[in-house]
Formats: structure tokens, sequence, C-alpha cells
């Protein structure tokens, strides 16, 4: 996948591109659409989302997170800029890329590979009660005190399960960097 | 630069999730810019977002991909990393004491700021923020030894020291520190006796559902 972007980067390929897209595409719709997006507006944010990707790829740095983190947290931006126009803080992930230094150690790839692999495996061991708020959260958009809403829960439950499973997730990555 | 008091774990999560409110994604993305070790706690927490989308059931696009011009003109073509920087946003300052996050909304330097007095000793500047809900957000300034009154929260406040320090109940803030609060806290904030204390501080209001469209509530667990 990395490869992929790099070839997306370097060559400005259409190919390479295409490909991110059939692979990335249908998952950022279906993030706009639980995040309560209809389905054209769904599928503008894709174009959005993608285009800004090949914008940008050669801003990606691997030893900041995988492809896919990284395609989320632009997909999240526009998101939020679509909720909100103008809504100051939304270059700031993106921006951070920029500070990136341009030779990587070999292994950072394999980093950003691994800590995504263990990323997904504690969410998938997380209890159910916090892999709710996680998806509540990072999938439908909704803020801490609309989850606590939604789950009649009082606010501050919310946040405390939010923390543990950060927890978990910091502990499993910690060796990493 | 020695930053003592961090953000709250929720709130990085929120920052990630991009859900906080902005006035509070505002000051808590501005220590995150000054904070490695908050960065660092934020890419932990935007992998979240990467393995969740990745694990998310794929929805058919209904388009084919956005056409990407076969003569690419400059503007379609991925930017070399060293050429990008700041010329995209506007409103960027290269070099400035304040984050980036808060110098696109009021510039570069706390010197050109329009200073309203709030109480003796204390001045104020609003920063007004687009949308609904968007929370207070305002720079505080604070005179040699004065302090504001003791005060509880009714939502989460999110404090960053921007110049000299403070010190309440909890500690000694200094620039660069973030006292990320509750509701539970109170507190009583005196300004250094030498330095006074110049802060950027967001306040959340009673937050409403949030989402694109009125969401149904629909409970979608798993992954």
């Amino acid at each position: 996948m990395a490869d992929l972007l790099r070839r997306v980067a370097e060559q400005a390929e259409p190919a390479a591109f295409r490909e991110l897209y059939q692979t990335y595409g249908p998952r950022v719709k279906a993030y706009m659409m639980r995040c309560g997006a209809d389905a054209a507006t769904a599928d503008d944010l894709v174009q959005e989302t993608l285009l800004t990707v090949w914008r940008k790829a050669a801003l990606y740095a691997e030893d900041r997170g995988s492809i896919a983190t990284w395609v989320f947290t632009i997909a999240r931006n526009l998101r939020i800029d679509r909720l909100r126009r103008e809504l100051p803080w939304q270059e700031l992930p993106e921006g951070r890329l920029e500070e990136a230094s341009i030779d990587l150690p070999a292994d950072e790839a394999l980093y950003a590979k691994e800590r995504q692999t263990r990323v997904g495996a504690v969410l998938a061991e997380l209890p159910d009660e916090q892999r709710t708020v996680v998806m509540l959260s990072f999938v439908e958009g909704l803020s801490h005190s609309a989850i606590a809403e939604q789950l009649s829960l009082p606010l501050g439950t919310v946040k405390s399960r939010l923390r543990l499973a950060y927890q978990r997730i910091r502990e499993s990555v910690g060796d990493l960097r | 630069m020695s930053i003592v008091h961090h953000l709250d774990d929720a709130t990085l999560m929120g920052l990630a999730a991009g859900t906080l409110t902005p006035a509070l994604a505002v000051v808590a993305a501005s220590h995150v810019t000054w904070c490695p070790q908050c960065r660092q706690g934020l890419a932990a927490a935007e992998a979240v977002g990467g393995a969740l989308l990745a694990g998310l059931a794929p929805v058919p696009i209904e388009r084919e991909p956005p056409a990407l011009p076969v003569a690419e003109p400059e503007w379609a073509r991925p930017q070399p990393a060293e050429a990008t920087s700041s010329a995209g946003s506007p409103g960027a300052v290269s070099s400035s004491e304040l984050p980036p996050p808060l110098a696109r909304l009021v510039g570069g330097s706390l010197d050109a700021i329009r200073w309203r007095p709030l109480a003796i000793g204390i001045w104020h500047h609003r920063i007004t923020l687009d949308g609904k809900d968007s929370g207070e957000l305002r720079l505080i300034k604070v005179s040699r030894g004065y302090g504001l009154p003791a005060h509880g929260h009714t939502g989460a406040e999110l404090t960053l020291v921007l110049r000299g320090a403070f010190q309440d109940e909890i500690g000694r803030f200094s620039v660069g520190d973030a006292a990320d609060l509750d509701e539970s806290v109170e507190h009583r904030p005196v300004a250094d006796p030498d330095t006074g204390c110049t802060c950027v501080l967001a306040c959340e209001r009673p937050a409403r559902f949030h989402g694109l469209l009125p969401r149904l509530l629909q409970p979608l667990f798993g992954l």
C-alpha cells in the first residue's frame, strides 16, 4: 500500500491513484454515511478526500502512521469542514506531516504497518462498553456529550471509557517509538 | 518551553476523532503543535481512526474516480514535500509566538491584540468562530498577581498558557502548559507575580448532537 502511495507521489501515476481510490473510496463513503451524510454527499466527500490524497501524496510520511490513518485524518477534516465551514484547526493533522523528514529509516514503514496491526488487534479485544464509545466517537462522529446522551450515561463515564481504551492502545504501540 | 501539563487522554481522543467543539479543538490543536508528547499521543489516537476506517464494510461508490488530467497541470500534480509548507493557507504565519491554529485566527502576535477590560487587572479578547455551538474562545490577559475569581465549569474548559504563568490549586502552569478541566473542577487561578499571564481559553457550551444531518439514533456497534 505504501508503495502505491509512493507511485502516486513520485510518478503521479493515475493507475496507482485508481487503486487507492478503489481501496479507500468505499470505506471513506461508509465513514461519511455513518457520520450522517446521505449517499450523494458522501460521494462528494469521497472525491474530495481522494483528490486531497492525490495532491498531498508527497507529504505522506510513513513514520507518522499507516495510509489508512492518513486517509482517515483527511476524511475527518473534510467532514468537519463540511459540517462547519472555515473550521480553523482543520489543517493541523496534515500540516503536521509537512515537518516530515525526507529520508526515513527503512524500518519506519514496518512500524506504521505494525502499529496499525496492533491497534486493530487491541480494538477487537476491547470490552464492548469501551468499543461502543470508541465507535460512536470515531465512526459516527459523535461528541462525547452526544454519546453520553445517546447511551444515557454520565459524561464522565464516557470519557473514562475512552481513556481506558486509549491507554490500551498506547501500551500496545509503546515500544514502536 | 518545558511542558508539564498535558491534554487529557479523552481530549486527545476527541481531537483525533474530530468531535471536539471548535473552540476546544483550536486550543487542543494549539497545544499539540507545541507539545511533542501530545503529538505522539495524537498519532496513536488517530491510528484508531485508521484501523476503524480500514475495517469498515465498503459502500460502493456511484461515481467514477475523479478525472485526473492526462497532462497534469501544476495544481493537480502531487507536490514535492519540500515545496509545500504554508503556501496553501492564506492566514498561515511562519514565525510566530503563537501556535499556528491560533495564529490563523488572531494573527501572529499578542502585541497586536485589541484588549478589552474585563475586571481590574484582567483583559480579554473574544475570538469569533463560525457555526452554531462552536463554544467560546477568548484570549485572557491577567496582570501580575491578579487572579480570576474561583469558578467551576458548566462544561469542559481548556486553557493554554501563551505568556507568563499562573498558579492554581492544581499547580503552576507556564507557557505551553494546558489546563484541561472538566465540569468537576473548581479553581482560582492567579497570575504569576513577576510575569503576569496571557492564555487562550476555550469553554464548551452544552453540546448538541453533532452530525452532518439529523441522525437516527442507531447504535451500530462492532468492528
